[in-house]
């Protein structure tokens, strides 16, 4: 197929897809209108959304503009980005390999991931709250979060543990889709609160919205729907970023949807749009317009990041099991980082020592991780009773006291 | 002291709570316009705005999912669920969220969220209205559970449960909304017993009748029925059924030797399973009798025209407590 009839191919779909919208809008029955004032307003039509996706760097490093997404980004910004990139693919392999060794119970891996994460990562500001699912290790980078503490989860050290407002990081969530739901809460307090912009209340202080991550098999899930019912009617400050990558452990998307995921957007009363989740570039970009124009009091916005699980659901899986490699060759083309870095090469806008610097510092960084995590002490026995409660209830001192006795009962003191 | 159904003193209760810390929210089906299914939140969302008194859509993992994350955001929620049948589908948000995330981030985060849930049946209702699922949320470390029975302890109770910094699921039992009690509204909840703490409704002396919410009531009607036989009951409301108030519970048990646990939710592994297996061990020497169970079966909840048979009046209860004498 040659890049002209692909177009053709493309707009032709296009044009099919927009005349069944506006055919499925004709044929909806008149209705009086409901009182939310964003039903009244249908969501604008963006020229993605006929099925194609906002992209702002090919494959090969191209940069292309889009009419929507304008991009002020300097040289040093794009080597930033692509610095994150690289550091967080490498914390992932090392992650992997200590599982490997039996230092991790498990790991989740990002890999193919890294550009949805660090595109939208890089996109939110300071005072913007983010909800995580368990693969968000790039968004996690980008908020401070130490890469220790997500091997502390899978070592089996803590349940997480880092204080979420000190990051603005919610814990990771493993239930699937849960955390649409307290997004969307949250969301709903920053309204209370005055913080979002327009409001008379919010003078004087930076308006903030929330972003929420969930993976393509969560859309299934009541609670994600629920949020984007809730998120709606109340207009709330929120970014649905489901990153698509194709695969629920071993369900292909095909068992989650009949449409695009980006189009139940509009059922819901929201606008919601598909970006190349490989394209760092362009997840920048639309997440930075769509958390504005929550900010701005817009209310929601889906946004749909088409990627690819390159790797395994975790390090328990085995894809060979229900996927052809010839797949995986396919998404390796659209390598997230290799496309950064031509772009990068290409246009001069960095030299050989950038590379070979950001390459250092991974290994750097991998090192210290790898230490890290081998030297980290089990938590004591008794802390196993710590934070049930504000306050410990007469049960658990009584339990706690117990088991205390009989570590102690033993003469190697092998309990504590 | 003003004479309060009990319905009313749960919404004086809350009208307190709003006033006094702006934080307090209110959120559920029909909690504003009309005021709640059973009106508990009556005239609230009037006086305090729909910013704070929220009409939510019909969802109740909703309501629960998105009352964390304002409670994330530094509020305080009081969510209600319209009846106890209809809380199953937050239990993901109510046991793997709200009770664990305080553990889960080591002490960094409180939910104070307090999940209000009319309970128990002999209301003459249709399936899934006359539940009693207090075990389920007992059993789920991490949130606290309480029940009120009478209206002072609804106007005190649903305050202290709003301002602890824990989950709290509060029980109200529906066929006792409209019973009427003195409510001293002027002090607040400066004279309260604590909220994890059990009452003695009637003292006595030959055998410890533990119960809560819905059968408070009843279990005290028993025991003046006793009375005339001579026989003298001590009945307790436990009012929390997580914790529990061992040490109350076990010095009343010490003092009388027998012990009965009546609930309306199923014997089969119920709070009095606990209840008895925690007396046994802590006043083996002082037991005359086994401690003894009734409740309703192990079935589900049945339709309306047999569950006088299914919920523990006053003539099962007293056949337990006479059980307790054949030892």
């Amino acid at each position: 197929m040659t890049v002209e009839s692909g177009a053709a191919t493309a707009a032709a779909q296009s044009q099919q897809a927009q005349s069944q919208l506006t055919q499925s809008q004709q044929a909806q029955p008149q209705q009086a209108q409901p009182q939310q004032p964003l039903a009244d307003q249908p969501p604008p039509e963006r020229p993605e959304a006929a099925g194609g996706f906002v992209q702002l760097l090919t494959p090969e490093g191209e940069r292309i503009d889009h009419p929507d997404y304008p991009l002020d980004l300097s040289a040093a910004d794009i080597r930033d980005l692509y610095r994150d990139l690289v550091l967080v693919r490498r914390i992932d392999t090392e992650a992997i390999a200590l599982q490997r060794q039996g230092e991790l119970g498990i790991w989740a891996s990002l890999l193919g991931q890294e550009a949805a994460q660090i595109g939208s990562g890089r996109a939110l500001s300071p005072d913007d709250m983010v909800f995580p699912t368990y693969r968000e290790h790039g968004v996690a980078w980008c908020r401070g979060i130490d890469p220790v503490k997500l091997l502390e989860l899978y070592r089996g050290v803590s349940h997480g543990g880092w204080a979420p407002e000190e990051h603005k990081f919610g814990l990771y969530t493993i239930v699937i889709g849960s955390q649409t739901l307290h997004a969307t809460g949250y969301a709903m307090g920053i309204q209370r609160d005055g913080a979002v912009g327009g409001d008379p209340a919010s003078a004087g202080r930076p308006a903030e919205a929330v972003i929420v991550y969930f993976g393509d098999g969560a859309t299934s899930q009541g609670d994600v729907n629920e949020a984007f019912v809730w998120a709606s009617v109340f207009n709330a400050p929120v970014v649905f970023f489901c990153q698509n990558n194709q695969w629920a452990i071993s369900e292909p998307l095909e068992k989650q949807s009949r449409i695009p995921l980006y189009q139940r957007a509009r059922g819901f009363g929201f606008p919601g749009l598909r970006v190349d989740g490989n394209d760092v570039l362009a997840c920048f970009a639309v997440t930075q317009k769509a958390m504005q124009a929550a900010r701005e009091g817009q209310g929601p916005t889906l946004i749909e990041a088409f990627t690819y699980r390159m790797g395994a659901h975790t390090t328990t899986d085995d894809p060979t099991r229900y996927r052809l490699a010839s797949e995986l060759e396919v998404w390796k083309l659209k390598d997230p980082i290799e496309r950064v870095r031509a772009y990068l090469v290409r246009t001069g806008l960095a030299e050989p020592e950038f590379f070979a610097d950001v390459e250092a510092e991974a290994k750097q960084v991998g090192a210290r991780v790898r230490e890290a995590c081998r030297t980290m002490p089990d938590p004591p026995p008794l802390s196993i009773f710590d934070n049930v409660y504000a306050e410990p209830t007469a049960i658990l001192r009584a339990e706690r006291e117990q088991y205390a006795a009989y570590l102690d009962s033993f003469e190697t003191g092998a309990g504590r | 002291m003003t004479t309060l159904t009990l319905s009313r003193a749960l919404n004086e209760g809350l009208r307190k709570a709003l006033e006094n810390d702006p934080k307090v929210l209110i959120m559920g089906e029909d909690v504003g316009k009309l005021g709640g299914v059973f009106r508990v939140t009556d005239g609230l969302q009037k006086d305090f705005g729909e910013a704070r008194v929220i009409d939510t859509p019909l969802a109740e993992s909703g309501i629960v999912g998105t009352a964390i994350g304002l409670a994330l955001r530094g509020y305080r929620p009081v969510c209600e669920i319209q009846f106890d049948g209809f809380v199953y589908p937050a239990a993901d948000q109510i046991i793997s969220q709200l009770a664990k995330m305080r553990y889960r981030s080591r002490g960094h985060v409180s939910l104070p969220v307090v999940i209000r849930i009319p309970c128990g049946g002999g209301i003459g209702a249709v399936e899934h209205h006359s539940e009693s699922p207090e075990v389920m949320f007992a059993h789920t470390a991490g949130l606290r559970v309480v029940a009120c029975a009478d209206p002072a302890d609804a106007f005190a109770m649903i305050q202290q449960s709003i301002s602890s910094d824990d989950p709290v699921i509060f029980f109200e039992p529906k066929r006792r909304y409209w019973d009427k009690g003195e409510v001293d509204t002027a002090n607040g909840v400066l004279n309260a017993l604590p909220f994890d703490r059990a009452k003695t409704v009637l003292a006595g002396t030959d055998v410890t009748l533990l119960c809560y919410g819905p059968l408070v009531r009843t279990c005290a009607e028993s025991a003046l029925a006793a009375r005339q036989d001579g026989r003298s009951i001590e009945v307790i409301d436990l009012r929390s059924l997580s914790p529990l108030d061992e040490d109350a519970i076990c010095a009343s048990v010490r003092k009388t030797g027998r012990c009965v646990v009546a609930h309306e939710a199923p014997v089969y592994a119920g709070l009095g399973a606990e209840i008895a297996a925690r007396v046994t061990e802590r006043c083996f020497y002082h037991l005359e009798a086994p401690v003894l169970r009734v409740g309703g079966f192990a079935t589900p909840y049945p339709p309306s025209r047999l569950e006088d048979h299914y919920l523990p009046d006053l003539d099962r209860i007293l056949d337990a407590v006479d059980r307790t004498f054949g030892y």
